[in-house]
């Protein structure tokens, strides 16, 4: 058969049917009799299931049936005659809706006459009301149930008995089986009037149909067989399973034939119909599944096509693509949010084809002289490796033809050349959870083979480098790439439509660098502010003080020099102490942040101010100013960041948890009182004496009063741990300024560790009333309910490390139950919305032009430009309108 | 339920706001939306709410439209119409 390309048609509709004898003979090429499937030469045995008439699957070969070669001929379906009906397990449920609904004497429905008639012209006055097949479907679902009810045949008066299924594939009529033949029988005994009222055109097909006595054998282009290095071959699962049935099937005549025991020829059939069905399904409840040699369980029909490794999900939703590589990540603080790094293996490999045109002609000329792969003074040069005629023919670029081929080149060729600085890329990291996984990016050529990324980009992606891998994809049309870089380059997403705030920004050691840079508005020399500026490909300088004669910058000058021009803004810093009366400018702690007119008067940058996340300034440079302002912002401030802490120098040991030995004096006394009380209130509690708290009886209350004391005790603990820690305290430091960790973290170590809970409550499961053979039964104390009074500094003792392990565990069996849950949430919420979309009127509307919401989140407002999900910043506007009225 | 009849569930604070359009008012509803009828959300002639509009509009013929109020947190008051249909 010729193929006709570029026709396209579209189609009017798809009638289903169940297959008739008949059909399946006229659709095969040929009767498969034997199991047998090659010969001794290795040639496919005549009759067998690798018979070429069923297709070719090996080159050189023919295809018998049509003469084509491997790629022209898609195969044909054969047929095998089973030896004895049996009963598809794909049809079990409507086999034994239609033999409970009709008469099991003279195949009637079991309705009366009248009834009948009534129901068909109802059923027609659907149709002719523009009632689809679903319609028509659930209302034979109706009448069949409503026929079931009949117990004595309206025809032939005959009396209904109950017809069960014994699962999976067995009908029995009161404890008497029914053979596939005796249900075949009473199918064929419906008539075709009747079938219209149970959902069944009989001008299409017969419910008999249903028990096969034909099965169709699929071309071996769906079951190739393959050739393992050591010569031998492997069979496709489904051809093990055809040979299976052949076999059973060729006994199974065999016994009939000559007239065995009834019992035989029963058990062989029974045996037929459990191949059929797991041929089909063999996944089907109530039988075994059907095993290989190995144990593995087979991969049948329907196996192919269910679940995420099935066809639809795993080739027909998403494929594999060309013009993609994948490589584990690494962090380089030196390119810019927009740029990725990719190693020069992976450039090569890569291609983007380059139309030729008069005005491009000498660079494609250049770039395949240039070779495949050409370096220009050891370094990397972007070179091509095909060059395409317009005719479609491809010829390879080497090393020793480039200047042959190149010689060739003439308008309206194409080339596909490797990648160069400045191409447009996406780049993405699984899960693709939101948008921003999936980005444009410029291209860097770097050294090395891992791709490159700047760190402000990590939240958005959650990527870290303890081998993360990511995927990245070459764009192939100048339309796409013009997309890409106005739609998904990466500093349009500076802003998360998640929250409407930003997720590209500062983390971790920006945070910390910042935060040195200007808390207390440090000074630094000339010499300091040169290394620090180094990093940045800027030739000029922040403003300088004179101080004592000699010209020194402050660390808020130097900030400012960043900010753009007119940029006002307040906010509390993350460093803030909550004091009762907020000083705003006046904080003794320096973290009220001011700045006026592109200025930092007061205050300190961190986590609040240029975070993702939670960054002040970014989120309104990105919003004021727009994405290129906000690009440079986060570039150069996380550049400088970097001069700054290594200027400095940065490191965190144990000693950063040292308190003094008076102070852990302290915590040990806060502690022993602590549990002193829980025993009074254990003590209480066995009195009966607690004073009960609403709603709850004298154990809850008991729980309840001892978690809050011994709450209260881990806090305190902290609290005198934490006097003792300072900002000159580089732990300290990264959790005030939210660059990492928390003071939690902190007094965790150096205090106390605290409760350790189950299900939000104290352990208290193991053994019989106690949770572990070192209590006594119905001991209620702290120790023996998962309070660890050490801390990770001192170490925990091995009760207490027991506990700790206990609420270990409980979080990561959280977390991989969370994970697959949400998973599977999103992708059915995925595929509720795929095809919804924003019209321009604001409504949102499905591919039917029908409204789903008539304004986009009932207020129209893109959360990606909202302020944290509202239409206004309201306190950014009262500002900006009492300063202009002050002017 | 002997007392079926004083039983207002558009009373009820959970329930929104139903208003069986005027027939004068569905053109310019239409026509600021910029669909046809056909293309606006469904509301079963059996439900609740319309059961509770013919009480006091009479019969409603399959075909008209209602308008419904909600409550939102994003927009305050949200507005939304939908074509009263029967089943089939
Ligand atoms: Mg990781
Ligand atoms: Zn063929
Ligand atoms: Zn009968
Ligand atoms: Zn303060």
């Amino acid at each position: 058969m010729k193929r006709i390309r570029n026709t396209s048609k579209r189609i009017g509709s798809i009638q289903f049917a169940y297959m008739s004898p008949e059909e399946k003979r006229d659709l095969s090429a040929t009767k498969i009799i034997t199991p047998d499937t090659y010969d001794d030469d290795g040639f496919p045995v005549e009759m067998g299931l690798m018979d070429t008439h069923l297709g070719v699957i090996e080159p050189g070969l023919r295809c018998k049936a049509c003469g084509g070669r491997v790629d022209e001929c898609s195969g044909h379906f054969g047929h095998i005659e089973l030896a004895m009906p049996v009963i598809h397990i794909g049809y079990v449920k409507e086999i034994k809706k239609l033999l409970r609904s009709t008469c099991s004497e003279c195949g009637r429905l079991l309705l009366e006459e009248e009834q009948i008639k009534e129901y068909l012209e109802r059923m027609s006055e659907m149709r002719r009301m523009g009632a689809g097949p679903i319609d028509i479907r659930y209302f034979a679902k109706d009448i069949s149930k409503e026929a079931r009810k009949n117990e004595r045949c309206p025809h032939c008066r005959s009396e209904q008995r109950k017809i069960v299924l014994d699962k999976p594939s067995t009908f029995r009529e009161e404890k008497t089986k029914l053979t596939p033949k005796e249900v075949r029988a009473r199918l064929e005994r419906i008539p075709d009037d009747d079938l219209w009222a149970l959902g069944i055109n009989p001008e299409v097909t017969r419910p008999e149909y249903m028990v096969l006595k034909v099965l169709l054998v699929p071309p071996v282009t769906v079951r190739p067989s393959i050739t393992l290095e050591s010569g031998d071959r492997s069979e496709d699962d489904l051809t093990h399973k055809l040979v299976d049935i052949l076999r059973i099937n060729q006994r199974l005549r065999e016994n009939r034939d000559v007239g065995s025991p009834q019992l035989i020829v029963e058990d062989l059939w029974d045996l037929l119909q459990y191949h059929v069905t797991t041929y089909f399904d063999n996944q089907t409840s109530g039988i075994p599944p059907a095993r290989h040699r190995s144990g593995r369980t087979l991969k049948t029909l329907i196996q192919r096509l269910k679940g995420k490794e099935g066809r639809f999900r795993q080739n027909l939703s998403g494929k594999r693509v060309n013009f993609s590589s994948r490589t584990v990540i690494s962090p380089d603080p030196w390119l810019s949010i927009n740029e990725v790094g990719v190693p020069i293996k992976a450039a090569r490999e890569l291609t983007v084809p380059l139309k030729v045109t008069p005005a491009n002609i000498e660079r494609s000329k250049e770039l395949v002289e240039n070779g495949p792969s050409p370096t220009k003074d050891g370094k990397y040069m972007a070179g091509a490796t095909y060059m395409i005629r317009p005719d479609g023919r491809r010829i390879k670029v080497t090393e020793t033809n480039s200047e042959t081929v190149a010689e060739k080149i003439e308008p309206g060729f194409t080339i596909e050349r490797g990648l160069q600085n400045g191409d447009i890329v996406l780049f993405n990291r699984q899960p693709s959870l939101h948008r921003m996984s999936m980005m444009a990016h410029e291209v860097k050529i770097v050294p090395g083979k891992t791709f490159r990324l700047n760190l402000a980009v990590c939240p958005p992606y959650n990527a870290d480098f303890d081998g993360d891998e990511m995927n990245l994809h070459v764009l192939q049309s100048e339309e796409a790439r013009a997309e890409a870089k106005v739609l998904m380059i990466v500093q349009e997403h500076i802003l998360s439509p998640r929250f409407g705030g930003p997720i590209i920004g500062a983390i971790q050691d920006h945070i910390s660098g910042l935060f040195f840079l200007t808390y207390n508005n440090p000074s630094f020399t000339r010499k300091e502010v040169v290394s620090i500026f180094s990093n940045l490909k800027t030739g000029r300088f922040p403003q300088a003080v004179e101080e004592d004669g000699e010209r020194i910058w402050r660390g808020k000058d130097v900030f400012s020099y960043f900010l753009p021009e007119g940029f006002n803004i307040e906010f509390r810093a993350s460093i803030c102490e909550k004091c009762d009366e907020c000083e705003k400018k006046g904080c003794e702690h320096d973290a009220y942040v001011v700045i006026e007119d592109g200025k930092l008067l007061a205050g300190t940058i961190d986590e609040n101010a240029v975070s993702a996340f939670s960054g002040e300034i970014v989120d309104k440079i990105a919003r004021d100013y727009g994405t290129d302002e906000a690009r440079r912002f986060i570039d150069q401030v996380t550049k400088i960041a970097l001069g700054v802490i290594t200027l400095r120098g940065f490191t965190t040991t144990i000693e950063d948890e040292e308190i003094p030995e008076k102070a852990a004096e302290q915590i040990e006394s806060v502690l022993r009182k602590a549990e002193k009380k829980v025993g009074h209130l254990v003590e209480a509690y066995k009195r009966g004496e607690l004073e009960e708290l609403p709603g709850r009886g004298q154990r809850e209350t008991l729980e309840v009063k001892v978690m809050k004391e011994l709450g209260k005790a881990r806090d305190h603990a902290g609290q005198i741990a934490s006097r003792h820690l300072g900002m000159s305290n580089n732990a300290v430091v990264m959790a005030k300024t939210g660059a990492r960790a928390s003071m939690l973290n902190l007094t965790q170590m150096a205090g106390a560790v605290g409760q350790q809970a189950i299900r939000g409550e104290r352990p208290s499961r193991g053994y019989e009333e106690r949770t572990l053979s070192h209590f006594k039964r119905k001991e209620l104390g702290a120790k023996s309910k998962g309070f660890v009074r050490s801390s990770y500094k001192e170490g925990l003792d091995p009760l207490e490390y027991f506990f700790h392990s206990m609420g270990g565990r409980e979080g990561l069996v959280d977390t991989a139950v969370r994970t697959s849950r949400s998973g599977y949430m999103q992708r059915r919420l995925i595929n509720a919305l795929e095809d919804l979309m924003v019209s321009n009127d604001g409504t949102v509307r499905n591919t039917a032009d029908t409204i789903i919401q008539f304004m986009y989140g009932e207020d129209g407002i893109d959360p990606m430009r909202s302020k944290r999900g509202d239409a206004l910043d309201m306190d950014d506007l009262i500002r900006d309108f009492k300063k202009r009225g002050d002017e | 339920m002997a007392k079926d009849k004083e039983l207002n569930i558009l009373k009820h604070g959970l329930v929104p706001e139903h208003r069986l359009l005027p027939t004068e008012e569905e053109k310019e509803v239409l026509d600021g939306l910029g669909v046809d009828r056909e293309n606006l959300p469904k509301i079963l002639i059996s439900d609740p709410a319309i059961q509770q509009l013919v009480k006091v509009h009479g019969d409603i013929n399959v075909g008209r439209i209602v308008e419904i109020k909600r409550k939102s947190r994003t927009a305050g008051v949200a507005k939304a119409y939908r074509l009263v249909v029967k089943r089939e």
